[in-house]
């Protein structure tokens, strides 16, 4: 068994993250198969190569070759009986792609975040309301008394 | 063959912490063997730009899928929930979310009180002291007065209610439930060398700032300086025993592969609800042929996993996302037994910030809340950092069926049997956890939350462990004494979170460790007669 996808299963993936997140000219982002984070997408399998060869494989099969072959119409009706099967692979599409797609610096930025790692800069989190917590104090005590062993 | 030792730990999680650092003021010569390494906390995920993706990887909170060369695997199949652990210096403390509830006085009088499952041999009582000693050891923030709980002090102040926690509070006074603001082991002020939270997000992988109280950065320190040696990357297979049916000390594999002896005349097992049975079952011989300290039969037994399901919704204006701790505030409003209800015991409700742009994205595809396609953007901007979550924390009574077993095929990488879980979610806790859902429904409409999303069993939740080696007086029904000494091997001891009786509906760690000081402070109060 080869460590990478093959050119085929490659197609296929890329065709169906495009469904998955297709480039927007209204929010000004890419789609999942800009070739910026289909690399990062590829590279990034790691662990996850056997369950995305199955998950391509049940694609295929369902599409009756190679999915990213078929007319638009049919492929959206594949892509939709295999998302609504549900389970694992779906699943292990939704988390190769999307790990990658909302980590790119492109797409954060769209979102109003800031490109960056949490460490060290954080976050700020205000206090809130803490008067909110007075009718809370009043409350008599709640938990039960215990028998004397 | 190494040097004996007096005290012999193995694993150095939250309890083999505790009690090692207890227990090096009796100046005795004390090894602590660690099957991970310790962490280096520059390497923890939110020092990168990666830092979601890695949850699902080498920081995933199931040891069958983030598969270091430190883990073992653990055969759950055959369970609906899956085993969440950590294997390092700080043990699952690394990974915790630092939630930090107490057991409640009821907790230890299950039996007495609602006439099923057992009591405890001690009680609420024995252990405040040992509650209060680890809080100020761990480093807890919160806020005193809290009328679920009898009086206690956090030593810092709370973590900030912030966007979130101030709508979940709004929805809470409207319904007239009680809340709190949680405890946490995470530090809100410069504390005992740890820097103050900065709030780097979910604090589940690791907290890359030290304010989070993992046991490498709190007990650790301490107990090494008082001189207790720590030993990395040692796995250990077994725990022998001698002629006269003593512990004798344990084989283990050393970080280059070679099977070592540790001689010991104290041996304390810390490895967790299912680390520890699994221990004690590969350690059978001729001597004890059912596994050590297991002639009662219950070592594997009455496995308790705490099923915690969830519910989230979505409000219309921006909440704290995952800019701050996971967990803001608890409600005890049905914790203790309401005879009006159609279960018995109860449940802690939780009550979680939101999430990340990867784990948004990721949690509510699976969940067919976000779309594939054109409306894929605009409908993720409706949900990111606008959710609200509240798990359901149920108790889980004590059941024989539910079980650790030595798995017959799988092994880890020294060739060690690896630990197979059986366990069925019973009737009475479906009832409860279908009553926590319509409450934990109720909150999140009062509080303007649509689009709700149930989630009946979280697959690696919560990691709590317990009830596999009970205590108790009688050795017939226990596997440990009311001071967590073996009834059959006099000079082993065990610590963790096997020896509950009944697993309360609370996060674990802050009994788990108060239970650890305890069992320390009876060893220690009876050195002259210990293994009499």
């Amino acid at each position: 068994m080869s460590d990478s996808l093959s050119s085929a299963e490659i197609r296929d993936l890329r065709c169906i993250a495009s469904m998955m997140i297709p480039r927007s000219d209204t929010y000004d982002v890419p789609g999942a198969d800009d070739p910026t984070i289909f690399a990062d997408i590829l590279a990034s399998i790691g662990r996850d190569l056997a369950a995305v060869r199955q998950a391509l494989a049940s694609l295929a099969a369902m599409a009756g070759g190679p999915f990213a072959d078929l007319e638009e119409t049919r492929r959206e009706a594949v892509a939709a009986s295999f998302r609504a099967e549900g389970g694992p692979l779906p699943a292990t599409l939704h988390r190769v792609v999307l790990q990658c797609y909302y980590r790119n610096d492109r797409v954060v930025r769209a979102l109003g975040l800031e490109p960056r790692p949490p460490f060290p800069k954080g976050h700020t989190l205000e206090q809130g309301d803490w008067s909110l917590l007075d009718p809370v104090r009043t409350r008599p005590r709640m938990w039960r008394d215990v028998p004397p062993r | 063959m190494n040097e004996m030792v007096d005290v012999l730990i193995i694993g150095s999680g939250a309890s083999g912490a505790a009690v090692a650092w207890s227990l090096a003021d009796t100046r005795m010569k004390i090894l602590c063997l660690e099957q991970g390494d310790w962490m280096k906390h520059a390497d923890f995920p939110s020092t990168g730009r990666d830092w979601e993706a890695r949850r699902f990887a080498d920081f995933d909170i199931s040891p069958n899928r983030r598969a270091r060369p430190t883990d073992y695997p653990v055969n759950d199949t055959d369970s609906p929930m899956k085993v969440a652990n950590f294997n390092g210096v700080g043990g699952g403390t690394v990974m915790f979310t630092a939630h930090w509830p107490r057991m409640h006085p009821s907790d230890f009088r299950v039996r007495s009180l609602d006439g099923v499952a057992d009591d405890w041999p001690i009680d609420y009582t024995t252990l405040e002291p040992f509650f209060a000693e680890n809080d100020r050891m761990m480093g807890i923030s919160g806020l005193a007065g809290d009328p679920a709980y009898p009086p206690r002090n956090p030593p810092m102040p709370p973590l900030p209610l912030g966007k979130t926690g101030t709508r979940y509070a709004k929805a809470m006074n409207k319904l007239g439930w009680h809340w709190w603001p949680s405890d946490a082991a995470i530090a809100t002020t410069e504390y005992d060398g740890r820097a103050a939270c900065i709030n780097l997000g979910h604090c589940t992988p690791g907290c890359a700032q030290g304010a989070k109280a993992s046991t490498d950065v709190t007990y650790w320190p301490h107990a090494i300086r008082a001189g207790v040696e720590l030993r990395t990357r040692c796995r250990v297979r077994e725990i022998t025993t001698n002629e006269h049916g003593m512990a004798a000390g344990a084989i283990y594999y050393d970080a280059d592969g070679n099977k070592q002896f540790q001689p010991a005349e104290m041996v304390i097992v810390a490895c967790n609800g299912i680390g520890t049975p699994r221990l004690l079952l590969n350690s059978a011989s001729s001597r004890f042929p059912n596994g050590l300290a297991n002639s009662s039969g219950l070592v594997g037994k009455n496995l308790m996993l705490h099923p915690w399901p969830q519910v989230r919704g979505y409000v219309d204006e921006p909440m704290d996302g995952d800019h701050a701790p996971m967990l803001s505030l608890w409600s005890k409003e049905f914790y203790e037994t309401d005879p009006n209800r159609d279960f018995l015991r109860g449940y802690t409700l939780q009550f979680a910030r939101g999430t990340g742009a990867v784990n948004e994205a990721i949690t509510s595809a699976d969940a067919g809340i976000l779309p594939w396609g054109k409306d894929h953007h605009r409908i993720f901007r409706d949900l990111l950092h606008h959710r609200l979550l509240i798990g359901v924390a149920c108790e889980d009574l004590p059941e024989e069926h539910n079980r650790v077993t030595l798995d017959p095929v799988l092994k880890d990488s020294h060739g060690i049997p690896a630990p197979r879980i059986d366990y069925i979610i019973s009737e009475n806790t479906r009832r409860m956890m279908e009553h926590g859902i319509a409450r934990a429904t109720d909150i999140l409409t009062a509080a303007g939350a649509t689009n709700l999303y149930t989630s009946r069993t979280i697959l690696n939740s919560p990691g709590h462990l317990l009830g596999t080696a009970r205590m108790g007086t009688d050795p017939k029904r226990s596997v440990v004494n009311e001071w967590g000494r073996s009834h059959d091997v006099k000079n082993l001891f065990i610590v963790d979170g096997s020896i509950w009786v009944t697993s309360g509906g609370v996060n674990p760690t802050s009994t788990i460790q108060a239970l650890a000081l305890y069992v320390a402070d009876s060893i220690k109060q009876r050195l002259a007669t210990l293994f009499d």
